[in-house]
């Protein structure tokens, strides 16, 4: 695999919109070649070596290309947008759509990533290891499909309405989640390690949440089912089961209705 | 004006029998003319095919509907985009373009002409002002009237001349083309909880049946000798079973005859037709109803249809069919809008996705094929997708690709996940027509514009008509090597005339024209009666007064070019 680095030295003023900085975009180029791939800052469209300097050189297909991005990118947007494959490595902060429509690959960044990131992802891993921000592994506004494949981790806390429209695939929170998530989830896999707030699993049709810690206001729409032994993530413990959301409508499967599953450990 | 000379292109005229042959056309003051001076510009047209401005019947491209389908599919516009280009303003939206783009697109496919099917009337100035803001084109809107309190209330008692008054009077203010019927009394009987399946259902309330709306409009619209016939969607469109009521629906036109001085000989158009010819009892055993209801099309003169024809795409339904529109979110769970629009109508929206492994779409897009290919006279079958409802008319290419060649609609049939119950439930496979240019002259051209009594100013290529040409890279004297050549050949335009402008040269944006709005100013006899009601129900129904109601002056309808019609002396 080989390894293209990308260093800000000059930070825009307003937001960068940096569609091509992915495995794909830069396979089979060379570091000049790179440095000439377009970015817009506002409605000016520009060489990215504008803003990043280039070292090192991209293999020849996306899944032999891993980028390393230094500097500050905390106003940089679409890192990683409908990458297939390869590796993609944000030494620190970012700002919106980080592996959005992410179809394979994995992307790390290692600080705290704003709203959307993984947005429609299809499949790959989006590993975070600070704090994610709203609307994570979400639908597109107005969307109807969410995250569908693929995995996120979450090393520190998510915001609010994640994993809406979540259809499959698995996101891991090892920290809190804020209001709303996975509202209208069709699909999936939510673990949240720490707290969750209210309206969890609001309108869900189908897909399961496991809450380790405390839930501050649970649905109405949710109904107790008992208590069950599982295996979450590593961790074998008690779980309260509740079903819903009951005001929504579900499919059924060989005769027997199926409901969203929710978790809390005992 | 400049004057233009299209040189040795293959000219497909219906209008006056030209089947390919090698001839110029000359363009002087936005007029086809027999010849210009030699300083003309010349456009080389050899090796290419040549035809007049194709001409849209039914589509759903400007007001509040599609505005609201705009504003709640922001994923429509995501990946979409253009940007600014030359002449070209940004635009975006893949099956509910924004007004510029549609202009834009229709123009590079070679269309001049385009009539918006449903105008809600309370909302016509909305409608007129995004027509305006839609290039290149010339553009009408169709009212709609099927379930409009005045027209119940008159026809329930028969009083064609009041209803005819009152349809002149809806034409003036709305600045309208055509009488549109959506689901005749069954978007009111929604308002009830209801809806009307048969042409025998009754309106609660108005206690009037659909087939006595639809024989009572029929009566009023000859009354008037409007350009256009009725223009309708029947009731129970898109339920497995359905196409008896279509043919019931038909029937009613039965012993009516076209009375206007345009040309038009139909009383009554049925559109998107695809949606109406299903047989079966449920989705299980859903089959095409097509040979049906093209048999009695094809033995009935007095009757023009459009195909709605289903491309396969991610598209968003738009109907004033309220009541279609809410069992069709309980079919896919997609989301809802709904508009109630007063005393007149009502429109719904949900999007929708034609999947090809879905066996029932499969079987959508072999009936919107076999319409046109059983259709024996292609005057009076016109090809649309229903844009957005069966499909983005941009895919208008693709269709005439499956209508032309035989290998393309195979190959398709080939890579359905269901093939076999689509070979079952419809005789798609065993259909070898394969449609001709000059057919599809008729069926873009030269029909619908005869159908919409405007055969006198578009549509065709004869001296004194408008100078609407379209020059597509295509050379009917080479076989076609590969079926997707059609649909390159016609999704842009070499060189593309409107008025005598070129606004279209190699598939680009050269100028945006001076588009009209096409609208319809009926004369009536003074109707006290009629002018009564309408204030009454201004006073004690609407929301708004009726001096608000009009589009009127340049804001709404800055290029106007209006059909008139004296039905005074009826």
């Amino acid at each position: 695999m080989e390894t293209v680095t990308i260093t800000m030295k000059n930070p825009p003023a307003l937001y960068l919109e940096a569609d091509n900085i992915s495995p794909d975009a830069f396979a089979g180029k060379t570091a000049a070649q790179i440095a000439e791939l377009s970015v817009h800052e506002g409605n000016t469209t520009s060489a990215l070596s504008k803003y990043f300097d280039v070292s090192g050189g991209a293999g020849a297909t996306a899944a032999d290309t891993k980028i390393v991005v230094k500097g500050d990118v905390k106003k940089v947007k679409y890192l990683g947008f409908k990458m297939s494959a390869g590796e993609l490595v944000i030494e620190g902060s970012t700002d919106l759509y980080v592996g959005a429509w992410m179809t394979g690959g994995r992307i790390t960044a290692k600080g705290n990533v704003e709203a959307f990131a993984a947005t429609a992802m299809k499949g790959g891993e989006l590993i975070i290891e600070g704090n994610a921000g709203n609307y994570l592994g979400a639908a597109y506004r107005g969307d109807w499909r969410g995250m569908s494949g693929g995995k996120i981790l979450v090393k520190g806390n998510a915001g609010s309405d994640i994993g809406m429209y979540m259809t499959g695939g698995e996101i891991v929170v090892n920290g809190n989640v804020d209001v709303h998530a996975m509202t209208h989830a069709e699909g999936g896999k939510l673990i949240v390690r720490g707290n969750a707030k209210s309206k969890l699993g609001g309108q869900m049709v189908a897909g399961d949440i496991y809450v380790f810690g405390s839930i501050e206001v649970m649905m109405p729409g949710f109904k107790p089912a008992g208590e069950v032994a599982l295996e979450v993530d590593g961790t074998r413990a008690m779980f309260a089961h509740f079903t819903g959301d009951m005001g929504e409508r579900h499919k059924k499967k060989k005769g027997e209705v199926v409901y969203g599953n929710l978790y809390r450990k005992i | 004006m400049s004057e233009y000379l299209i040189k040795n292109g293959h000219v497909f005229d219906p209008v006056q029998g030209i089947k390919g042959d090698k001839k110029d056309i000359a363009i002087k003051d936005g007029k086809i003319v027999d010849k210009v001076g030699s300083g003309a510009k010349v456009i080389d047209a050899s090796g290419k095919t040549v035809m007049a401005g194709a001409v849209e019947i039914h589509a759903h491209i400007a007001g509040p509907k599609v505005n609201l389908g705009r504003i709640y599919r922001p994923e429509d516009k995501l990946f979409s985009c253009t940007p600014t280009k030359g002449l070209e303003r940004m635009g975006a939206g893949a099956s509910i373009p924004t007004t510029f783009k549609t202009g834009y697109e229709y123009a590079k496919m070679g269309y001049t002409t385009a009539m918006e099917a449903a105008m809600p009337p309370l909302f016509s100035r909305h409608v007129h002002e995004e027509i305006r803001d839609t290039p290149i084109i010339d553009e009408g809107a169709f009212p709609v009237f099927g379930n409009n309190w005045f027209v119940l209330e008159y026809l329930k008692n028969q009083e064609i001349e009041n209803a005819a008054a009152y349809i002149a009077w809806l034409l003036r203010v709305t600045k309208g083309y055509a009488v549109k019927v959506v689901n005749p009394g069954g978007t009111e009987a929604w308002a009830w909880g209801l809806n009307c399946l048969s042409v025998n259902d009754p309106v609660p309330y108005f206690d009037i049946t659909p087939a006595e709306i639809v024989k009572g409009l029929i009566e009023a619209n000859e009354y008037l000798g409007l350009p256009h016939s009725v223009h309708i969607h029947p009731n129970n469109l898109g339920n497995p079973g359905c196409y008896e009521t279509t043919l019931d629906t038909m029937k009613l036109a039965e012993g009516y005859k076209a009375k206007n001085k345009f040309g038009r000989e139909q009383v009554l158009h049925l559109t998107h037709t695809q949606f109406h010819s299903y047989k079966g009892t449920s989705w299980a055993d859903f089959e095409s109803g097509a040979k049906e209801v093209t048999d009695y099309i094809n033995k009935n003169k007095n009757l023009t249809i459009d195909t709605g024809n289903v491309t396969l795409d991610e598209t968003t339904t738009m109907t004033a069919d309220g009541p279609f529109e809410h069992h069709l979110t309980g079919l896919n769970h997609l989301k809802w809008a709904n508009v109630d629009v007063e005393l007149e109508t009502a429109a719904g929206v949900v999007p929708y996705i034609y999947s090809p492994n879905i066996s029932v779409c499969a079987i959508q897009w072999a009936i919107g094929l076999e319409i046109p290919l059983m259709m024996k006279d292609p005057m009076r079958c016109y090809i649309t997708t229903d844009h957005p409802n069966a499909g983005p008319f941009t895919r208008y290419p693709r269709v005439f690709k499956w209508l032309m060649s035989k290998k393309a609609r195979d190959a398709q049939v080939n890579a359905f996940k269901h093939k076999d119950k689509v070979l079952s439930q419809t005789s798609i496979g065993e259909l070898d027509r394969e449609i001709s240019l000059y057919e599809l002259a008729q069926m873009t051209r030269a029909g619908p514009a005869k159908s919409l009594g405007l055969s006198a100013i578009c549509g065709g290529l004869k001296p004194g008509m408008d100078a609407d040409v379209a020059v597509y890279n295509f050379n009917p004297d080479k076989p076609v090597a590969n079926p997707d050549d059609i649909e390159t050949a016609f999704s842009r335009c070499a060189a593309v005339f409107k008025s005598g402008v070129q606004v279209v040269s190699n598939g680009e944006i050269v100028a945006t024209g001076h588009k009209r709005t096409l609208w319809v100013n009926a004369k009536v006899k003074e109707n006290e009666q009629v002018a009564r009601d309408i204030t009454e129900k201004f006073v004690k129904y609407y929301s708004m007064t009726q001096a608000n109601y009009e589009a009127l002056g340049h804001h709404f309808v800055p290029n106007p070019y209006a059909l008139e019609v004296d039905a005074t002396q009826v």
